[in-house]
C-alpha cells in the first residue's frame, strides 16, 4: 500500500538526511542558533535526526548583546533541554568599541554578526556550520546550494558553485575552507510556522501579541526592551507608549520593527502572516543598505 | 486577472477558519518541477507569473519590482517578472540566468518548489542540478521560434536524468495570434523528436506567461485547446515518490546511532519500498540477514515507514552494519559489483582523465574509481554517437568504470539513489561529473580472485627480505635512473633480490603503444604500477624510475600496495639544473617545439607533498644519494 507523504514530511526527511550526512562526513560541525523561529525548527530537526542520541554537535550563538531579553531566556532553556553544549560568542572588538545600532549603522551588523561569526568559527575550528537560512527569504538565497562552500576568509563565490545533484552532497574540501549547510533551504515561512504548530515547538513569546512598551524611530515601531540602555545610547529617553505588538522576525531589538497585532495564538499568527501584504524581512533593516544585491554582497564578505 | 480567484480562493478560508485552512495545507503533497528551454523563451517570466497569480509576491516586493522593471526591465513599462527570479547581481546586469533559483508557491491542492534553470549551454551543470530533484519538467518553447537546439538538449537531459512527466509549454501564443496551426506544428515537430530520444509521453499546452493564458484557467483566446490549464495539470500528476514505494525496500545506511550499550540503530533515508517491525532484511554487501525489531523516532515508534522518510531502525541480532551498507528486503536484495557501464555528464573545465582515480559517491558509499576511455559521446543536438578520447565540459558520454572495492547498486532506471553517482576530483575536491549506472559488467561477476596457497609472505620469506616498491619520481634529467641504478647495485651486493623498472626501457615493450599525452602518461603509470605490484607480490624489492609527474597517479600506485610497502623517493633537482644537464638533449628539442608535452616545459610536474625520502642532487652526488636512500630503507627484513 502506498501513501503520499505530505510536503512537511518530505521537507523534514530531507533536512534530517542532510544533518546526518554532515555528521557522518565532516569533522567538526556546529549549529548556529539565533533563537528565532527558524532556529527553533532547526534544533527540533536535529533532535529528531539523532534520537535517542543527543545531537552530536554544539549550538553556537553569535551574540550582539542587543537581543531581546526573552531570547536569552529561551536560548538557555533550550540548550539545557536538548542536552547540547551552548557556546556564546561576542566580538571583543565590538564590545570594546561599544558598537551599537544607533551610532554605527551597518557597521553594527558587520562587526557583531559577520565578523563575530567568522571569529567564532576560526576560534573553535569548526569546519562546517548549520544555518537556518531559507531560499524563500531573499533573491540571492534562492540561488544558494544547500552545501555552500566558503573560502579560508569565509567568502562566497556565487558564480562558481558546485553542482549539487539528487541528494548526493560532495562534502570534500581543502583544510582551510569551511562549509555552511542549510538543511531548511526548501522550507517557506508558512512551513516553518506550521511545523512549529504541529510539533508544539517552544518559541520566543515575542512572536505572539501582548501589551509591550514601544517607541517610534525613523517611522518604524520598536519595542523598548531595555529602556535604560536605549537612553544611554540614544542620548535621550524615547517616548514610550504601550501598544499591542508582536514580531514577525527577531533580531537586535533596536533593529527589529514590531507590528501592531492581536494575534495571540499560533493559528492567529499564521492567519495574520498569510493575509499580510509585506514580505518578512521588511521588518529587518539589514537588507536595505546597498540596494538590490545587498545580501549577496554580505554573503560574499562572509555573512551567513 | 479575475480568474485567479477561483484557484486561490484560499484567502476566504484563511480569514474565516484558519484551523480548517491549516488542516488542508498540512495535508498537501509536494511537487518539485523545473522550467527549461532556450534563452528568452520566457521561463523566468512564467515563474514570476505563477508567483504573482498565487499571491506569493508581497506589496513591498511588487513596488520594488515595478521600479526595477522601469529601470532595467526588458518589457517596456510593463512588469518584468523575470526580475523576480534572477537574483544574482551578474544575472540582473546581463539579463540572463546563470544558476538555478528555487521558488515556492502553493495552491489549494499542492505545494510547489520550482527550479528555474539556466538556458545557456555553459551553465548546463546548473540546469542538471535543478533537474536532478524534479518530478516534472516544463519545456518552454517560443511559439514564434519552434523547437530549437536548446529545447532538444534540455529534453534529452531531462529524459536522461529520469524525469517522467514532461510538459511542453508553447509560450508567447499572444504573439502568434493564438494560432492553432502554429501550436499543432510545434507539437508534431516535438513529438517526432521526443520519440527519437525515448520520451514516451508528454503533455502539450498553448500558453502566454506574460498575458496569463491557460495558466490558471482555460483561456478564451484558445477555444480550440481542450486540455487542462497548467496549474491544474501540476496539481494532479502522479509523484515519483509514490511510485518508489511499490519497489523493494532499500535503506542506505548514513549513520549508526549508538547512544549507549543498550541501543544500536541504523539511520538513513528510505530510498524505495516500505518497512515494518518483523520484516526480514539483508545487509549488503555482506549479505547477513536479520529482523527489524522497531522503527524509532523522537515522537514514538512507527508501525511502518515508507520511501522518502528518514528513519532509524533496530535489528534483532548484532549484525555488522555501518555507513555505506544498504539494508534491503531479505529476498530481493540489490546487486554488488565493482565494474559498470554508465552514462556520465562531465561538469568540470578540466576534462576527464582516463585511468585517473576519482572519488565516486553513490548513496552513502564513497569509493575510488577509474573511468575508461568513453565508448562514445552523444551529440545532443543530432543524437549522433561520436568517438571520443575523453569527456570535456558539458559532454555526455557512455563509459566503463571500475571501483576499487565492490559497491551496492541498482540500475539508475530502477533507483535514482542506488544508480546515480557523482565524481569528485581528489585534489581540487570539485564535483567534476555526474553519472547514471546502466548495469554491472559481466566480467566483474565472472572473474574472481583465484586463491593461491603460496602468497606474498612466502615469496618474500624465501628471499629473506620484505617486499618494497622504491618509487623514484622527478623531472627528466634529475638523476632518477642513475641513482636507482646505484641503489640496486648496493642492494645486490647485500644479497637482496631486486628489479629495476626503467621508464625508457618499459616504453620499448610493455608500453610501446603509449605516447606522451596526459591520458597516455596516466595509463603508462597505471601499467607500471600493476607490474610493480606483481613483482612485490613475488617478494622482490622493486625500483622504478619514472618522471610520473602527477600526484594522483603516484597515490594510485601507493593505494595498490600494503601500508609502508610503497616508498616515494623525490629526486629533487630544480628545472634549470636538469635542463642545463640535458643528458639526452630532450630539453633542447622541447624548447625548440620539436617535442610536445614535455614535463617541466609544456606539461606540469606536481612534486610530492610528503615523500618518504627526498634527495637533493645539488648537495649530494649520485653515489651519496644512493647510500643515503639505502640507509633510510634499512632494515629490509
Amino acid at each position: 500500500m502506498t501513501r503520499t507523504l505530505t510536503h512537511l514530511e518530505r521537507l523534514e526527511a530531507e533536512a534530517i538526511h542532510i544533518m546526518r550526512e554532515v555528521v557522518s562526513e565532516l569533522e567538526k560541525p556546529v549549529m548556529l542558533y539565533s533563537v528565532g523561529k527558524d532556529s527553533a525548527v532547526m534544533l527540533h530537526l536535529a533532535r529528531k535526526a539523532f534520537y535517542p542520541s543527543p545531537p552530536p554537535f554544539p549550538l553556537l550563538h553569535v551574540d550582539t548583546t542587543w537581543k531581546f531579553q526573552e531570547m536569552y531566556k529561551l536560548r538557555d532553556r533550550m540548550a539545557q533541554e536538548s542536552g547540547m553544549e551552548l557556546l556564546v560568542y561576542r566580538n571583543q572588538e565590538a564590545m570594546d568599541r561599544g558598537v551599537n545600532p544607533f551610532d554605527h549603522g551597518p557597521l553594527h551588523t558587520d562587526m557583531w554578526k559577520t565578523e563575530g561569526l567568522k571569529q567564532a568559527l576560526d576560534k573553535y575550528g569548526f569546519d562546517v556550520a548549520f544555518g537556518g537560512a531559507r531560499r524563500d527569504e531573499e533573491k540571492s538565497r534562492a540561488k544558494e546550494r544547500i552545501f555552500s562552500f566558503r573560502t579560508a576568509t569565509h567568502g562566497w563565490d556565487p558564480k562558481n558553485q558546485r553542482p549539487e545533484l539528487w541528494n548526493l552532497y560532495n562534502t570534500r574540501k581543502a583544510k582551510s575552507e569551511s562549509i555552511r549547510v542549510f538543511p531548511i533551504s526548501n522550507w517557506t515561512e508558512l512551513d516553518i510556522w506550521q511545523y512549529i504548530h504541529l510539533n508544539d515547538i517552544p518559541i520566543v513569546p515575542l512572536y505572539f501579541s501582548a501589551k509591550r512598551p514601544t517607541y517610534v524611530h525613523d517611522g518604524q515601531l520598536f519595542m523598548a526592551d531595555d529602556i535604560e540602555r536605549l537612553e544611554k545610547v540614544m542620548g535621550k529617553r524615547p517616548e514610550i507608549t504601550e501598544r499591542s505588538i508582536r514580531f514577525r522576525t527577531l533580531g537586535c531589538f533596536p533593529l527589529t520593527g514590531a507590528v501592531e497585532s492581536d494575534a495571540k495564538t499560533l493559528p492567529e499568527v499564521i492567519q495574520e502572516m498569510l493575509l499580510t501584504t509585506t514580505s518578512e524581512r521588511q521588518g529587518r533593516v539589514i537588507d536595505k543598505d546597498g540596494g538590490d544585491a545587498s545580501m549577496e554582497k554580505k554573503k560574499q564578505e562572509g555573512y551567513f | 486577472m479575475s480568474d485567479t480567484d477561483t484557484i486561490y480562493k484560499a484567502d476566504a478560508l484563511i480569514a474565516h477558519d484558519i484551523d480548517a485552512y491549516l488542516d488542508t495545507h498540512q495535508h498537501k503533497s509536494l511537487l518539485r518541477f523545473i522550467t527549461c528551454g532556450s534563452v528568452d523563451d520566457g521561463k523566468s517570466t512564467l515563474i514570476g507569473r505563477l508567483l504573482y497569480d498565487s499571491k506569493m509576491i508581497f506589496e513591498d516586493q511588487l513596488e520594488a519590482l515595478q521600479a526595477d522593471s522601469k529601470r532595467v526591465g526588458t518589457q517596456g513599462q510593463e512588469i518584468d517578472f523575470a526580475l523576480l527570479v534572477d537574483g544574482l547581481a551578474a544575472e540582473r546586469e546581463q539579463g540572463i540566468t546563470i544558476d538555478v533559483a528555487y521558488r515556492f508557491f502553493a495552491t489549494e491542492k499542492r505545494k510547489f518548489i520550482v527550479a528555474d534553470c539556466p538556458g545557456h549551454e555553459q551553465y548546463t551543470r546548473n540546469m542538471f542540478t535543478g533537474a536532478s530533484t524534479a518530478d516534472l519538467a516544463i519545456m518552454m518553447i517560443d511559439a514564434r521560434k519552434g523547437v530549437l537546439v536548446q529545447t532538444r538538449r534540455h529534453s534529452y537531459l531531462c529524459n536522461l536524468i529520469g524525469i517522467k512527466n514532461i510538459v511542453l509549454a508553447v509560450n508567447k501564443m499572444d504573439l502568434v495570434d493564438y494560432s492553432q496551426q502554429v501550436f499543432d506544428e510545434i507539437v508534431a515537430d516535438y513529438t517526432a523528436f521526443a520519440h527519437e530520444i525515448g520520451i514516451k509521453s508528454f503533455t502539450a499546452m498553448p500558453i502566454s506567461g506574460f498575458k496569463g493564458d491557460n495558466i490558471t484557467t482555460l483561456s478564451e483566446n484558445t477555444p480550440w485547446f481542450t486540455g487542462q490549464p497548467l496549474i491544474e495539470h501540476l496539481e494532479s500528476v502522479e509523484l515519483d515518490l509514490t511510485t518508489d514505494q511499490t519497489k523493494p525496500f532499500r535503506l542506505p545506511v548514513q549513520w549508526v546511532n549508538r547512544p549507549n550499550l543498550d541501543f544500536r540503530g541504523f539511520s538513513g533515508l528510505i530510498s524505495s519500498g516500505s518497512v515494518k517491525p518483523g520484516d526480514a532484511v539483508r545487509v549488503l554487501p555482506s549479505g547477513k540477514t536479520s529482523t527489524v525489531t522497531k522503527i524509532v523516532t523522537l515522537d514514538d515508534q512507527l508501525d511502518e515507514a515508507v520511501a522518502g522518510q528518514s528513519v532509524t531502525i533496530c535489528f534483532a541480532d548484532e549484525v555488522d552494519c555501518s555507513r555505506g551498507n544498504v539494508i534491503a528486503v531479505a529476498d530481493a536484495p540489490p546487486e554488488v559489483s565493482d565494474q559498470f557501464e554508465a552514462t556520465i555528464v562531465w561538469m568540470d573545465d578540466d576534462p576527464l582523465h582516463v585511468g585517473r582515480a576519482y572519488w565516486l559517491k553513490l548513496g552513502t558509499q564513497t569509493v575510488s574509481v577509474t573511468v575508461q576511455q568513453p565508448k562514445y559521446t552523444v551529440n545532443v543536438n543530432t543524437m549522433e554517437h561520436l568517438a571520443a578520447k575523453t569527456l570535456e565540459l558539458n559532454a555526455i558520454g557512455v563509459a566503463e568504470l571500475a571501483t576499487d572495492k565492490p559497491i551496492v547498486f541498482e540500475p539508475y532506471a530502477l533507483s535514482r539513489t542506488l544508480g546515480g553517482f557523482i565524481l569528485i576530483d581528489k585534489i581540487t575536491n570539485r564535483t567534476v561529473g555526474a553519472g547514471m549506472l546502466h548495469f554491472s559488467l559481466r566480467r566483474a561477476q565472472n572473474v574472481h580472485w583465484q586463491a593461491t596457497d603460496i602468497g606474498r609472505e612466502e615469496h618474500a620469506g624465501l628471499k629473506n627480505q620484505k617486499a618494497r616498491v622504491l618509487w623514484f619520481t622527478g623531472l627528466s634529467g634529475s638523476g632518477k635512473s642513475t641513482i636507482a641504478n646505484e641503489v640496486e647495485k648496493s642492494l645486490n651486493l647485500m644479497n637482496r633480490h631486486t628489479f629495476l623498472l626503467d621508464g625508457d626501457n618499459v616504453r620499448h615493450g610493455l608500453n610501446k603503444d603509449l605516447g606522451f599525452t596526459e591520458a597516455d602518461r596516466i595509463e603508462n603509470i597505471r601499467r607500471v604500477g600493476e607490474v610493480a605490484k606483481l613483482m612485490a607480490d613475488a617478494g622482490l624489492i622493486v625500483l622504478t624510475a619514472f618522471i610520473s609527474p602527477f600526484r594522483v597517479e603516484r597515490d594510485m600506485v601507493r593505494a595498490m600496495l600494503p601500508d609502508a610497502e610503497f616508498i616515494e623517493i623525490f629526486v629533487d633537482t630544480p628545472l634549470e639544473v636538469a635542463e642545463a644537464r640535458d643528458v639526452k638533449g630532450l630539453y633542447k628539442k622541447a624548447r625548440a617545439g620539436a617535442l610536445k608535452n614535455f614535463t617541466g616545459i609544456d606539461s606540469p610536474y606536481e612534486p610530492p607533498l610528503n615523500p618518504e625520502i627526498r634527495v637533493n642532487t645539488l648537495e649530494m652526488t649520485a653515489t651519496e644519494a644512493a647510500e643515503y636512500i639505502v640507509r633510510q630503507i634499512m632494515p629490509l627484513k
